[in-house]
């Protein structure tokens, strides 16, 4: 007797740890499904195509436009500012961490880099407001520091820590034997780094670049802080922008329920969503074909 | 060779620029707030209401909502996480629906924080009827968390030599015995880890507080889970940019408090981790 109640007891318990097993693809499908249940509504007033590629977004207007490619443009400009910056100087950080630096230094470096990783974005974008736009505004003679530009720099910094650890987990994960035979071939530290190291560890790196990227793309608070908020096709990286994330978060709030407007922010949620899981998707390929190695 | 020599130090100096160019910066912040914020912390900034359109005062309100918003959350949060792990590490055999829920944590972990606000929105906010509360914010913030949660603690579970699993097993014990005796016990600073970092990042989050929970003022204190609650992360939010003519002490001292519970949340963790890992 008394072992059917253990037996019970078990049985009730790994029941529920295969639930909780199965909980995150269940709040996957769920958010999927309760952005489309408001967002699918825009399509009674837009056509897909006119949503995803109209040129006007005044969704307060009447009759509301509702294109949001200025603001695809938006996230894209500033994404790849933030990826130009970040990439390189990631990448060269993991290599300096991973393989150059001393042993002790090795410690405070990844320690600074979590403490990067650590900070919230929005005392990023406070800072970005106080200190980095009115500095960018003055050297740069600009009638305004609220620009895309603004936007990528903070983005890059946002995106270094993924970038650097994730690298550098992939620099570290290259047999040994590879450095060790180019070391016994005569080959350099320098040349062991850039012509054998980095070829074992490029997969890695690769979905270093994609899972940063995707970190850019969805970042939210700073990026509202520091862009300047224009939802207008952007020219130069010199310009107010307005990405999509911003968008949702600072017009949700002024949107009435039930409006082409609530829809239409929804929708662009949607459009977020595809985007990141694209993004993530093909990153774990590339993560699972550098372990397979 | 003389030539490879000068071209690995220069290399290396290429690196070690790029390493400083990504360390500074940090420093430069951390030590901003810091000497900026530190004159406007006192007992009466941490510890009283806002006053004159928050312009004075304290912070109180907003500090209070975040540790609601953080009990709750984790609370919720660091069950399903650390069971889903032991599923994971315990359980899962290397099949289809084990990848599916590898890649469903992936994407979890990498949705945009408004997008976790909108669902939120929807599903608590409106369906469930929650209505604009605690709740409906302390959900939203759990399930976004959920990712670091499984992945420390799976981390910490699989760190567990399988011998001690072998043991057990021939010992007679079941599997959950083995878990719950032989593996959880040793795993249990390392889901710590997990359960403390998910504390500091939720506390910093603010997209996804938006339209679930963040007032932008309120005179009292919220007494239950269904008020709406002030955010240390939306408060910076809304003084920085929404209110015109706050002192900027003001400001440094609500980021330096956000930053530095966050902070002390990651050092703790860091500790931790590095003492388990000396141990072994």
């Amino acid at each position: 007797m008394k072992l059917s109640a253990r037996r019970i007891r078990e049985f009730v318990i790994e029941k529920l740890i295969f639930l909780s097993g199965i909980a995150s693809i269940v709040f996957v499908a769920l958010i999927f499904i309760f952005l489309l249940r408001e967002g699918i509504s825009v399509l009674k007033t837009t056509s897909l195509g006119s949503f995803l590629g109209g040129k006007f977004w005044y969704p307060i207007s009447s009759p509301a436009k509702l294109g949001i490619l200025p603001l695809i443009l938006g996230s894209l400009l500033v994404t790849a500012g933030a990826v130009l910056i970040a990439v390189p100087l990631g990448i060269a950080a993991a290599f300096y961490i991973a393989e150059v630096a001393p042993k002790r230094w090795r410690t405070i470096l990844k320690s600074c880099v979590e403490v990067l990783s650590a900070i919230p974005s929005v005392v990023l974008g406070f800072l970005g407001i106080t200190v980095l736009v009115p500095f960018l505004k003055n050297v740069l003679h600009l009638p305004t520091g609220l620009t895309a530009f603004s936007g990528s720099l903070m983005l890059a910094f946002m995106a270094l820590p993924t970038i650097i650890t994730i690298s550098e987990d992939a620099i570290n994960a290259v047999p040994r034997e590879y450095k060790d035979g180019a070391l016994a071939l005569g080959a350099t530290h320098w040349q062991t780094l850039y012509r054998v190291i980095i070829h074992g560890a490029l997969p890695g790196i690769i979905a270093a670049a994609m899972l940063g990227i995707g970190r850019v793309f969805g970042e939210t608070m700073a990026v509202m802080m520091v862009t300047g908020n224009a939802a207008v096709i952007p020219h130069s990286l010199f310009e107010p922008v307005r990405t999509l994330t911003a968008t949702i978060a600072a017009e949700m709030g002024e949107a009435a329920k039930g409006s082409s407007h609530y829809f239409a922010l929804f929708a662009v949620g949607i459009v977020l969503f595809i985007i990141s899981f694209a993004i993530n998707l093909t990153a774990d390929l590339f993560l699972n074909r550098g372990r397979k190695r | 060779m003389n030539n490879e020599r000068r071209r690995q130090s220069l290399g290396f100096g290429v690196l070690l620029f790029a390493t400083i160019l990504v360390i500074i910066p940090v420093l430069a912040i951390v030590i901003l707030i810091l000497t900026k914020g530190w004159g406007a912390l006192s007992w009466q900034f941490l510890f009283t209401m806002p006053k004159e359109g928050m312009r004075a005062g304290g912070i109180l309100p907003a500090i209070v909502g975040t540790v609601y918003l953080v009990f709750v959350s984790i609370l919720f949060a660091l069950p399903i996480g650390v069971m889903a792990a032991i599923y994971l590490s315990e359980y899962a055999k290397d099949n289809a629906l084990t990848r599916t829920i590898n890649l469903a944590i992936i994407n979890l972990a990498g949705v945009s924080s408004v997008v976790f606000g909108l669902f939120g929105l929807s599903l608590f906010v409106i369906f469930l009827k929650f209505g604009v509360s605690i709740i409906s914010g302390a959900l939203t913030l759990g399930i976004m968390t959920l990712p670091v949660i499984i992945t420390t603690t799976r981390e910490a579970l699989r760190s567990v030599p399988r011998s001690y699993r072998e043991v057990s097993f021939s010992l007679g014990a079941s599997r959950w015995q083995t878990v719950r005796h032989a593996v959880l016990p040793h795993a249990l600073p390392g889901i710590l880890t997990g359960a403390i970092l998910s504390i500091g990042r939720v506390a910093g989050e603010t997209a996804p507080i938006l339209f679930t929970v963040a007032a932008f003022y309120l005179p009292n204190l919220p007494t239950g889970l269904s008020d709406q609650a002030m955010a240390l992360p939306y408060h910076l939010y809304i003084i920085t940019t929404q209110i015109p003519g706050i002192p900027e002490t003001y400001r440094y001292g609500t980021a330096l408090v956000l930053i530095g519970f966050v902070l002390i949340m990651n050092i703790t963790a860091t500790v931790i981790r590095s003492k388990t890992r000396k141990k072994k």
